[in-house]
């Protein structure tokens, strides 16, 4: 399954580089919307993922739910660390800088860190029984949190550009961007799905080696 | 758990939190010391010439007052992990909710005091106007300080038996602080431009509305923290 996603995702390169018209104002850097924008959707779906799998958690005590949030989590976390790579990829041409503390960025950096915090939390508690359940406390909170980010954004006027397909009116992009766009986040979608499956396997075995009393590096 | 005595029970747990901390009272101390500290790293780090005073008191009041912040949270379950008086307190018969609104208010007394402290301090050390805008100061203020303790309240209830605790807190309370934080800092450099209300009444309002859902989340969460 997941070879499958990495060879469409090379298929949706092709597609952005070579078949989509290039952006007029910003030039071929523009291209990297198509890596940068489904990772940030991902980036934050993971997270309320990893939150709806916390709040069953803690209602049903089933441990395949933990190990799919924590599962959830390492992917957003990757997920979130490709938007933070590509986003100042592409705004060190455009904008003239890497970085700036805009909310939008400054909230993309914020799920980074809550990732990190929930990775952290999990790897400090030794309990299997206390570390699910903080790690659920965690997910939680984590959850709600996304929101708020999310609708800060539209109290704060600034550089990183506004929404322009999740906003009240329809989308302002071209058709044939639009398409790539979908695709590319059909793509990622894949990806993000094979990512879990696996990892959640292999949270399994080690959780059985665990079990056993052998180390556990995962 | 009725009403009356879900308060009740709180105000116990309060009290005894504030109790323990009154006889010793090195907490306070210790935050007052720390204040003065920070404020006067703040002084001598800056340059009068080239940046006036009003333009950087939101930003030295708030990073103040998250550290004492971070301070009262690492202390708050501290108190319980000697004698094993967690469970002592979780074997008597009160509610979770008790507990946690009682830890809750215990915590923001103590911020409550050191930001009473640290206010009139900065006002003095860096010669800013604060009494006339005291009112919406103390709003924001009371709605910041009430948003990051009642989550570092929860978490710290996680933390306290791992390893690393002190550093622990902060890493994951982290994001959680930074929104009501980033909120309040732009709310009260505004405050003192002297901006009108409506002005930060956009951040006043995410302020309550992130107090509100969060008190209440960890408020429904606390006992999944403490129970087996």
């Amino acid at each position: 399954m997941t070879a499958i996603a990495l060879l469409l995702l090379a298929g949706v390169y092709v597609r952005a580089l070579a078949y989509t018209p290039v952006e007029r104002l910003q030039g071929l850097a523009q291209k990297i919307y198509y890596l940068h924008v489904p990772a940030a959707v991902w980036a934050e779906t993971a997270m309320i993922i990893v939150g709806i799998a916390s709040t069953f958690y803690l209602f049903l005590k089933d441990p395949r739910l933990d190990r799919f949030a924590y599962a959830s989590a390492e992917v957003g976390t990757v997920f979130a660390v490709l938007m933070l790579t590509t986003g100042p990829l592409w705004g060190k041409p455009i904008w003239g800088t890497w970085w700036t503390w805009d909310a939008r960025l400054t909230l993309a950096l914020f799920l980074f860190l809550l990732y990190v915090g929930y990775l952290l939390l999990r790897s400090a508690v030794a309990d299997p029984g206390s570390r699910a359940r903080f790690a659920a406390v965690l997910g939680i909170c984590g959850m709600v949190l996304v929101p708020f980010v999310h609708f800060s954004v539209y109290l704060f006027r600034t550089l990183h550009p506004m929404p322009i397909l999740l906003k009240p009116s329809p989308p302002s992009l071209p058709v044939s961007m639009l398409t790539t766009l979908l695709m590319s986040l059909g793509v990622f979608t894949l990806l993000y799905v094979g990512f879990v499956t696996q990892r959640y396997a292999l949270g399994s075995v080690s959780e059985q080696l665990e079990g056993m009393g052998g180390t556990d590096n995962a | 758990m009725r009403s009356p005595d879900l308060l009740r029970h709180a105000w116990t747990v309060a009290a005894k939190d504030l109790l323990v901390e009154f006889r010793s009272r090195t907490g306070i101390l210790s935050a007052a010391v720390f204040v003065v500290l920070v404020l006067m790293v703040f002084n001598f780090g800056r340059d009068p010439t080239a940046v006036s005073n009003v333009v950087l008191v939101p930003s030295i009041l708030w990073v103040t007052f998250t550290f004492a912040a971070i301070l009262a949270l690492n202390r708050a379950f501290q108190l319980e992990l000697e004698n094993q008086a967690l469970d002592g307190l979780l074997l008597a018969p009160i509610g979770r909710g008790s507990i946690y609104l009682g830890k809750l208010v215990a915590n923001l007394l103590f911020v409550a005091t050191v930001e009473v402290i640290g206010v009139p301090l900065v006002a003095l050390f860096f010669n800013v106007e604060v009494w006339s805008h005291i009112g919406p100061l103390g709003g924001i203020i009371i709605l910041a300080t009430i948003g990051f303790v009642a989550i570092g309240t929860l978490f710290s209830a996680m933390t306290v038996r791992t390893r690393f605790a002190e550093l622990l807190l902060p890493a994951v309370l982290l994001p959680f602080m930074i929104l009501p934080l980033a909120w309040a800092t732009l709310a009260t450099t505004s405050v003192f431009a002297g901006r009108p209300l409506s002005e930060m009444a956009g951040w006043l309002k995410m302020l309550a509305g992130y107090d509100i859902v969060f008190v209440v989340l960890s408020l429904l969460l606390f006992p999944a923290t403490v129970n087996e």
